[in-house]
């Protein structure tokens, strides 16, 4: 058997096989979402279609020269790749043209590319390349700072143009991070930061800190099996939120239970931190200082909320949390967006017979709200056809990198699944109404040079990577 | 072994998770929740009303009377209005600028009611130069349009409170009727009001596709799912147009009302209500300042005296009850009563006639109008033995009058009808107190005075039934409808009163001699002359409002009568001075065509009203 023949079948032509039925099927969409009864034809140049298709043809040809490029290539060359992308970012911020208020494009002759979409692989990359090196281990304090400095480099420069979106992608390497080893505990942590933050949005800030300090109390009896001294903490705050309630009604005259519940936590909290200190019970400390910290996070959301954010951005979230609701506004993306799927219903509308995207009533609709045009004119029938052709990408992705004997490869098509993830959530739940609208593109089909060929290298790199995967060792 | 080689199955949760919850949102979305279809069908269909003519209205003789003329809306999309030359599109629909600049904020205000995205009226009724205008220079200003609607016009400025006027819709009409839509045009009053289902046809909806800046696409299913607009039905009236005309033009300076009625039909020939105004004035843009300007008007000419005033019928009301005591048998054709120019009832008191008339028969009572000799009548109808108290006779002699179609509403094609007053004798009774009142109570009933009140159509009934020798259809309005075979079955329906052929021969005798002897109370109006065999009553109605109403009703020929009328004439004094020389002129006008008397005419234009 010689080597070629072999190579040939090592590639795993199932993953190909999905990419090209997602390719075709969002050029295809695309076709029905700006349909221009004047250029009917799907091959006009002059219509996004045309140039998708222009667009697709070229990606082949990127794939193809991927695929013939030697693997030594990529690791040996990751670095230098990162920097290049970094330089790019660089150049953007300086030569960029301005496009809605976000410096995210530049533009060499007639040709536009977006740097953030080429950082995701190059990023990748670099982190792979670090991971596999001798020695590392992710579990190593050195190592998380190494890639968090990593990773932080272009979310630094993207932060600069701004584009929240590609910003956002780069969190989906804690997903890989997480497989290579990282404690769950910073995945909790991470989530119920999440959870608090939007917990805090919505709920008054009262039912939160009596929520907290009810489930901090309940948890720590059932993990320590500590009933009298959970009895004991508990009085102690009950006691104390008596004293101080009994006061704020005598001397002020009013209540804010906020602060009562607070004042008397955290001074029941401390005596108890004393009292089991000297009793030798474990874990006290981290329990009480965690649901120190879950009360000053939650009471500081909404000063971050009202002065980090940006106004649209705080607008997007504000209406996905039901705080605002206005759907001629900015809500009307989202609106639209629902109306257009829904209306679809069981088996949709049919090609080329969607009203609503077709006449524009969603905005972007070939590129972050391409998902519109499948659930208005597919219906329930062909949604349920990309979420399972993505669904299959996704977990072919996950046994493609499982199968790899280097760390690199691994690490590499993990951040590969990490990344399609998050556009396929992100993009899809915004589409449906469950996440707010942040504008990052669907892999392979949403409109657009930059996302599709960095999606592309993205994956056939991978697919390069598996091909020759019994080449590789380390 | 990778010590975390476990945790791809975290990963893969996490995915399939995802994807899963993405399944059941898309779920609820495309297959529970049908309303985004709603929603997407009023996004993207624009539907375009297609108004239909109103129907045309004609007299009995095919004469147009009410007609359309096209008007021209200017519509606004307020979310594509742009920027544009406010002084010139001011000028050009003749509005302020401040004016244009107020509505259109009014109209990008987004409420329940008002959607920036769909077309809502900017100004109604642009007239047609206004509209060749703006029509020109349309393409400058981007989210208007004209939408073309129908307005009513008449052919002459007559009969304007029974065909009534069109108006915009309110929400009670909208709430009744789902039919109706917010800008639409209905009939408020009147024939139009009546024959709202008839006249306004149906309309019609064009369904366009529109994008997001609602610009047109095409038409929704190739204009499969189009209706076209039906054209209303058109109104034949009972009227005729030039005795109508005629009526208004003789009682032009008096408050009153003639009404004429074919007897063998029912059908209403001409429905006089003065003061009138001009019908044209309640369409169009001015409609609201018209109608609150003719609202204050003093002499209250929106009020329509046909249907809705109640008169007391006066002496007219003798032929009633000379019928009434003819049935019952307390009077003989030949009874005879003496009269010494008053009757005493109730001890010292007097009801005064107008001359001392001697001794007289019932013909020359009617002839004459003796106060008299129908007091006595009267009292002997309620005094009759026959019957155990005052109140069962009493009963007897009101469901005796009510025959005649008085005292209650016909609820024929007519709005705004009233019902008049015939009180009962539980109004007495509430009045006097049980069985403390008898026939020299309620005395000034045989004269058709007292609380008798009686609409000049009511009135012009009687008339009818008189000249039918007791029988009457309901009066009515309508002859035709256009595509539709036959008149309202309740029209062809015959309303007799109990009372014998003989006993109208009688008092039909007395009406003729009141015309046609010397002597006779409308003797002064006879039409021998003309050829024309005319009855009549005359009547002065003593009222709380000032002078005497005067007031007669006729009908001529006296065999098959063709025209029954009545006609009152506000304070103007003696019955056939002023309403039967109208009277008479009207009848000779409908029968003849023409007018020889126009001495009588000059005469009767001369009528004014002190002034106050």
């Amino acid at each position: 058997m010689n080597r070629r023949t072999s190579f040939v079948r090592n590639i795993d032509w199932t993953i190909v096989l999905v990419y090209l039925l997602l390719v075709i099927m969002g050029w295809v969409n695309i076709y029905a979402a700006v349909y221009n009864e004047q250029h009917k034809s799907i091959f006009e140049l002059s219509q996004r279609y045309g140039s998708q298709m222009i667009l697709i043809l070229a990606a082949f040809v990127l794939a193809f020269v991927i695929l013939l490029i030697d693997l030594k290539f990529y690791t040996f060359f990751a670095y230098p790749i990162y920097g290049f992308s970094l330089l790019l970012l660089v150049l953007v911020l300086v030569m960029g043209r301005e496009i809605n208020g976000a410096k995210a494009w530049l533009f060499i002759g007639s040709l536009s590319i977006q740097p953030a979409e080429f950082a995701k692989f190059a990023t990748t990359l670099a982190i792979a390349k670090y991971l596999s090196a001798y020695n590392i281990k992710v579990t190593s304090l050195r190592a998380l700072l190494s890639v968090g400095v990593l990773i932080f480099l272009p979310m630094l420069l993207i932060i600069l143009q701004p584009d929240a979106g590609s910003l956002l992608v780069f969190f989906s390497f804690s997903i890989m991070l997480f497989r290579e080893g990282l404690p769950g505990v910073v995945l909790l942590f991470g989530f119920v930061i999440a959870v608090l933050f939007f917990v805090s949005l919505v709920v008054l800030k009262v039912y939160i800190i009596a929520a907290i300090v009810l489930i901090g109390y309940l948890v720590f009896m059932l993990y320590t099996h500590k009933y009298k001294e959970t009895f004991i903490g508990f009085s102690l705050t009950v006691t104390l939120f008596v004293i101080f309630w009994g006061i704020a009604k005598i001397a002020f005259k009013q209540v804010d239970f906020y602060y009562i519940i607070a004042a008397s936590f955290f001074l029941s909290g401390t005596v108890f931190l004393v009292i089991t200190f000297f009793r030798k019970i474990r874990h006290v400390a981290i329990f009480v200082l965690f649901l120190f910290g879950s009360i000053s996070f939650s009471y500081s959301v909404t000063y971050m909320y009202t002065n980090l954010l940006h106004g649209h951005q705080r607008d997007r979230m504000d209406i996905l949390l039901g705080l605002k609701q206005d759907p001629l506004g900015m809500g009307y993306n989202v609106n639209q967006s629902m109306i257009a799927i829904g209306s679809g219903g069981f088996a949709g509308k049919g090609f080329l017979q969607g009203t609503q995207t077709k006449y524009n009533f969603v905005p972007e609709q070939s590129t972050d709200f391409i998902f519109c045009t499948v659930g208005e004119e597919w219906g329930f029938l062909g949604s349920l056809v990309v979420i399972g052709l993505f669904m299959f990408l996704l977990l072919r992705v996950v046994f493609i990198s499982e199968r790899q004997r280097s760390t690199f490869s691994r690490v590499y098509g993990y951040s590969v699944a990490s990344i399609l993830f998050f556009h396929f959530a992100i993009n899809i739940g915004m589409a449906i109404g469950v996440l707010p609208v942040i504008g990052i593109p669907l892999p392979f089909f949403s409109y657009g040079g930059s996302s599709l060929w960095a999606f592309t290298i993205l994956l056939f790199i991978l697919i390069r990577l598996d091909a020759s995967r019994l080449e590789l060792l380390k | 072994m990778n010590p975390y080689a476990i945790r791809k199955y975290i990963v893969g949760a996490i995915f399939v998770l995802t994807g899963l919850i993405f399944v059941f949102r898309l779920f609820y979305l495309q297959i529970i929740d049908r309303s985004f279809e709603r929603s997407a069908e009023n996004n993207s269909r624009r539907l375009i009303t297609q108004y239909p003519a109103r129907g045309l209205i004609y007299d009995r003789n095919g004469k147009l009377i009410v007609f359309n003329e096209a008007a021209y809306d200017l519509m606004i999309t307020p979310i594509e209005v742009k920027t544009f030359d406010t002084i010139e599109f001011a000028s050009l629909i003749n509005l302020s600028i401040e004016a244009v600049r107020l509505k259109i904020r009014k109209s990008k205000v987004k409420t329940k009611t008002n959607n920036i995205f769909k077309p809502s009226l900017f100004v109604s009724q642009l007239s047609a130069e206004n509209y060749a205008l703006l029509g020109e220079k349309l393409y400058k200003y981007p989210g208007f349009f004209v939408q073309t609607r129908t307005l009513r016009k008449y052919a002459n400025k007559t009969a304007a409170h029974l065909l009534g006027y069109v108006g915009e819709v309110d929400s009670s009409a909208i709430r009744k009727d789902e039919y109706n839509k917010m800008g639409d045009y209905i009939g408020i009053s009147g024939l139009e009001k009546t024959y709202e289902i008839e006249l306004r046809g149906r309309k019609g909806t064009n369904i366009l596709l529109v994008d997001v800046h609602n610009r047109v696409k095409g038409s929704f299913l190739n204009g499969r799912a189009d209706t076209a607009a039906v054209v209303g039905a058109d109104l034949t009236t009972t009227l005729d147009a030039n005795l109508q005309e005629y009526g208004e033009f003789l009682m032009q300076n008096m408050r009153g009302s003639a009404v004429a009625i074919e007897p063998s039909t029912g059908e209403i020939l001409a429905m006089v209500s003065t003061p009138t105004f001009d019908p044209g004035l309640l369409v169009g843009r001015s409609r609201a300042a018209n109608y609150s300007m003719l609202q204050t008007d003093p002499q209250k000419p929106l009020f329509f005296r046909s249907a809705m005033a109640n008169y007391p019928p006066g002496s007219t009301f003798k032929i009633i009850n000379g019928l009434i005591g003819l049935q019952e048998g307390v009077l003989l054709p030949n009874s005879r009563y003496s009269c010494s120019g008053g009757y005493n009832y109730g001890g010292a008191k007097l009801l005064k006639c107008t001359h001392v008339h001697g001794t007289l028969n019932l013909l020359q009572a009617v002839s004459q109008s003796c106060n008299v000799y129908f007091c006595n009548v009267f009292k002997n109808i309620l005094d009759n033995k026959k019957y155990s108290s005052t109140n069962q006779s009493y009963n007897l002699w009101r469901n005796d009058v009510m025959s005649f179609g008085l005292g209650k509403k016909f609820n024929a094609d007519i709005s705004n009808e009233l019902s008049g007053n015939v009180p009962s004798s539980g109004y007495y009774d509430r009045v006097f107190g049980k069985n403390r009142w008898k026939s020299s109570t309620v005395i000034s009933l045989s004269i058709g005075q007292a609380e008798l009140g009686i609409t000049p159509l009511q009135m012009a009934n009687m008339a009818t039934t008189i000249a039918n020798r007791g029988y009457y259809y309901t009066p009515h309005l309508v002859k035709k409808i256009k595509n539709r075979n036959g008149i309202d079955a309740r029209f062809l329906e015959k309303h007799i009163t109990p009372f014998d052929t003989a006993a109208y021969g009688v008092i039909v005798q007395g009406m003729y001699s009141a015309v046609n002897e010397a002597g006779g109370t409308a003797y002064w109006v006879n039409t021998q002359s003309l050829g024309i065999d005319m009855c009549a009553k005359t009547g002065t109605a003593q009222n709380p409002h000032g002078m005497d109403h005067s007031v007669f009703i006729a009908f001529a020929p006296r065999e098959n009568p063709k025209i029954a009328i009545a006609v009152f004439v506000e304070n103007a004094g003696y019955g056939a001075t002023w309403a039967g020389r109208i009277a008479s002129l009207m009848v000779e006008k409908y029968l003849k065509g023409t007018q020889t008397r126009k001495p009588m005419e000059d005469f009767v234009l001369t009528f004014k009203y002190p002034k106050k």
